[in-house]
C-alpha cells in the first residue's frame, strides 16, 4: 500500500552506516574503544557493510520504480 | 565488574535516527488510511517478501530474543529444536494447507474463520480469549523490556516502559497494520544486522565453532552430560536423563514438533493475520514460506551466542558475568545485553541496543494491530454495533473504533506491565494458561479445515474440553524442585517431571488430544447445520482445486516449500 518500503529501508541503513563508517575512521587509533571488540574497530566493519547494503536497498527501489512508471 | 553500563552520545544518535524513520513511516502511511479494511488489513496489498519478512519480526520480539539466548546457555544447541522441528514444518503447512482456506474464506481474521466455519459461539469463545491475551502478552514485554532498561542501562522504569508505548502508539496509530508491518521489515533488518556483530566477536574469541567445543568439553562434563552435548540436537534425546531439557525425543517431536509449534504458527492470529494481509492467494502462501528462510538461520544469531555466553561465565578472566536475582539466581534472559557489553565500543553498542528495541517493538506493535483487528471485527461489529448498509459511513466508523482500540489496547498494556511488576509469578501462571490455549484451538481448526462432519457444538466443546483437560493436567503434575503452586501441582502432586519444559510439552499434548478427540465424537453426534455450500472455500473437501499458480516455477510455493525442508533437513543432520 502506498510506499515502497525498500527507500525507507535503503536511505535508514545508507545513513546509519556512513556515520559509523566516520566514527569508525575517527576512532580508528583508539585501542581503549576497541580492546572490548579483540582489537576489531568493529565500527568501521558494520558501519560499512551497512552502508552498501543501504545501496543496494536504494538501488532496488529506484529499479522498480523505473519499472512502474514505463 | 558491575552489571550496569552507560551509553554514549554516538549510541543515542543511532537510536535517535531509528525511531525517526519507524514514526516516519507511519507519518508517511497516514493519508492512506481511509478506511478500516486499510487501517485494519493493510488493504490486503502486500508483496510477498514484505509480509514474509514481517511475519517473522513480529515472532522475532524481546522476549524470544532474550529467552532463546537465555535456552543456549541453560540448553545449548538442542534449543535449536524450537526452529528446525519446533517452526519449519508447521509454517510448511500453514503455507501449503490452511492458507488457501484463511485466504480464500475472505475472512479477515482467525475468530472470523471460526464463525463461518462453524458459528458464533466458537468465534466469540475464541475472540475474546484472543483479545485479552493478546493484551496481556503486549503487557508482559513491555514490562520485560522496561525491567532490563532499568537493570542495565539504568534508566528510569516508568521512561522507557511510556516513551517505548508512546511510540508504538504513534506508529500504529497512524498507518494501522501497514504501519505494523513495514516498521517489522525495518525491525528485521535492523535486529539482524545489529546483533552480528557478537556472534562474530565471540566465535572470534573462542576461537571459532571447534574452539567453542574444545572450551565446552570440561564445562558440560562437570554438568553430568557428555562433552557435546551442547553442540548437539538430536544425539542424546534417546532418554530424558542424558540431555538437559529433560525430554526424549518422542517428546520433543510430538510435543514441540507437532503439537506447539502447530498450534501457535497456525492459528495464532498474530501471525496469520501478516499473511491475510498479501495481496494474492499465492503470495499469501508464500508468506510463511519466505518467512521460513530466515527462521532457519536464527538460531546462529541468538543462541550460538548463548553457548558462547556459557564458556564465557566459567572463564572468571574474562569478567563476563551475569545479573543476579532477588534469589541469588542467574537472569539467564540478560544473557544477550550482557554479550553487547562485553564486544560492542560506543557506536556498535548503540545499533545492539537499538536491535533490542526494535524487536521489542515488533513484538508490540503485532500484538496491538491483531487485538484492534479482533476487537473491531469479531466483537465490537459482532456484538456492539453490527453493521448498517450504508458502506462509506460503516467504514470511517470501524476505522475510528480500530484507532480507538489502538489507543486502548496500548494503555491497557502499560496497565498490564505495571501488574507485571508487582505479581510477576502471575504473570509466569498466565503464560501457561495461553499455551493451553493454542493447542486445543489447532486440533479443532484442524479438523474442521480437513472433515467437512465436523460441526460447530462439537468445536466449541471440543475448545473447553482441551483447554480444561490442559489446566488439570497442569494441576496434577510439577516440575522437580518447583516452589511456587505456579508451575504446577495446585490440585495434588501425581506426577513430576525433571525440567519445567517437559512438562509444558505433555500438558500441550494432552490438551490437543483431547480437543481432537471430543471434537471427533460430538461431530458424530450431533448434525451439521451449514450446507456443502455455505462451506465451499473453507473446507478442504469442498474447494474446488483451481490453484493453478500463474507464477514462474522458482516462486511457487510448493518449489518453496521443498527448499525450506532440504535445508532444514540438511541442517538437522549437520548439528544431529
Amino acid at each position: 500500500m502506498g510506499i515502497d518500503i525498500k527507500f525507507p529501508i535503503g536511505l535508514m541503513f545508507s545513513i546509519l552506516g556512513l556515520i559509523l563508517t566516520i566514527f569508525g575512521l575517527f576512532t580508528n587509533a583508539d585501542a581503549v574503544l576497541y580492546q572490548r571488540s579483540l582489537g576489531i574497530n568493529i565500527n568501521l566493519w558494520s558501519g560499512s557493510g551497512m552502508l552498501v547494503f543501504g545501496i543496494l536497498m536504494l538501488a532496488l527501489a529506484w529499479k522498480s520504480r523505473k519499472t512502474k512508471t514505463k | 565488574m558491575g552489571t550496569n553500563f552507560s551509553l554514549d552520545w554516538i549510541d543515542y544518535l543511532v537510536m535517535v535516527i531509528y525511531f525517526v524513520f519507524v514514526l516516519g513511516i507511519g507519518w508517511t502511511l497516514k493519508r492512506f488510511m481511509k478506511d478500516a479494511k486499510s487501517f485494519l488489513e493493510a488493504g490486503r496489498s502486500m508483496p510477498a517478501w514484505v509480509a514474509g519478512l514481517a511475519f517473522i519480526s513480529t515472532n522475532l520480539g524481546a522476549l524470544e530474543v532474550m529467552g532463546m539466548t537465555g535456552s543456549g546457555v541453560k540448553y545449548g544447541m538442542l534449543t535449536t529444536h524450537f526452529y528446525w522441528i519446533g517452526a519449519i514444518p508447521a509454517m510448511v503447512f500453514l503455507a501449503l494447507f490452511m492458507m488457501p482456506f484463511y485466504y480464500g474464506s475472505k475472512a479477515r481474521s482467525v475468530p472470523e474463520y471460526l464463525k463461518l466455519r462453524f458459528d458464533e459461539k466458537t468465534r466469540g469463545l475464541n475472540a475474546i480469549l484472543f483479545a485479552v491475551m493478546t493484551i496481556l502478552a503486549s503487557g508482559i514485554s513491555m514490562y520485560a523490556l522496561a525491567i532490563l532498561m532499568e537493570t542495565v542501562l539504568g534508566w528510569n522504569f516508568h521512561f522507557s516502559l511510556i516513551l517505548s508505548a508512546a511510540i508504538v502508539l504513534a506508529y500504529t496509530y497512524l498507518g494501522g497494520l501497514s504501519s505494523a508491518i513495514y516498521n517489522e521489515v525495518l525491525q528485521f533488518f535492523i535486529i539482524v544486522i545489529g546483533l552480528l556483530p557478537i556472534v562474530i566477536l565471540c566465535l572470534k574469541d573462542l576461537g571459532g565453532w571447534s574452539g567453542m567445543q574444545e572450551h565446552l568439553k570440561p564445562i558440560v562434563e562437570a554438568k553430568g552430560f557428555a562433552a557435546d552435548t551442547w553442540t548437539t540436537t538430536w544425539k542424546y534425546t534417546g532418554s530424558a536423563k542424558s540431555n538437559p531439557m529433560g525430554v526424549e525425543w518422542y517428546g520433543i517431536f510430538a510435543g514441540l514438533g507437532f503439537v506447539l509449534s502447530f498450534g501457535y504458527w497456525c492459528t495464532n492470529f498474530l501471525i496469520v493475520q501478516r499473511a491475510m494481509s498479501a495481496h494474492s492467494t499465492t503470495a499469501a502462501r508464500n508468506t510463511p514460506l519466505i518467512g521460513a528462510f530466515p527462521k532457519m538461520f536464527i538460531p546462529f544469531l541468538i543462541i550460538v551466542p548463548g553457548i558462547a555466553a556459557l564458556v564465557l561465565l566459567n572463564m572468571p578472566g574474562k569478567g563476563f558475568v551475569l545479573p543476579q536475582s532477588a534469589a541469588g539466581q542467574p537472569i539467564y534472559d540478560y544473557t544477550i545485553i550482557m554479550l553487547l557489553k562485553q564486544y560492542l565500543p560506543a557506536g556498535a553498542l548503540g545499533l545492539g541496543i537499538t536491535a533490542l528495541l526494535a524487536s521489542f517493538m515488533s513484538g508490540m506493535a503485532g500484538n496491538v494491530s491483531a487485538f484492534n483487528t479482533v476487537w473491531t471485527y469479531d466483537i465490537y461489529q459482532s456484538y456492539i454495533r453490527p453493521v448498517t448498509g450504508n458502506r462509506e459511513a460503516d467504514e470511517k466508523h470501524y476505522l475510528f473504533v480500530g484507532r480507538m482500540a489502538t489507543i486502548f489496547g496500548v494503555i491497557v498494556s502499560i496497565a498490564a506491565a505495571y501488574l507485571a511488576s508487582m505479581f510477576g509469578n502471575i504473570m509466569d501462571f498466565l503464560q501457561t494458561i495461553f499455551s493451553m490455549i493454542n493447542a486445543p484451538l489447532f486440533a479443532v481448526i484442524f479438523l474442521g479445515m480437513f472433515w467437512k462432519r465436523t460441526t460447530g457444538h462439537a468445536a466449541f466443546t471440543g475448545l473447553l474440553a482441551g483447554f480444561l483437560i490442559a489446566l488439570l493436567h497442569h494441576g496434577l503434575t510439577f516440575p522437580e524442585g518447583a516452589d511456587t503452586l505456579v508451575k504446577g501441582g495446585w490440585i495434588f502432586k501425581l506426577h513430576s517431571y525433571p525440567v519445567e519444559m517437559a512438562q509444558n510439552f505433555w500438558t500441550a499434548i494432552f490438551g490437543c488430544a483431547t480437543s481432537a478427540g471430543v471434537a471427533v465424537v460430538l461431530s458424530l453426534l450431533t448434525s451439521r447445520k451449514k450446507s456443502d455450500e455455505e462451506l465451499r472455500g473453507l473446507v478442504y473437501s469442498l474447494t474446488p482445486r483451481s490453484m493453478k499458480e500463474d507464477v514462474p516455477w522458482y516462486r511457487r510455493s510448493t518449489t518453496l516449500a521443498i527448499a525450506v525442508l532440504s535445508i532444514a533437513g540438511v541442517l538437522t543432520v549437520l548439528f544431529w
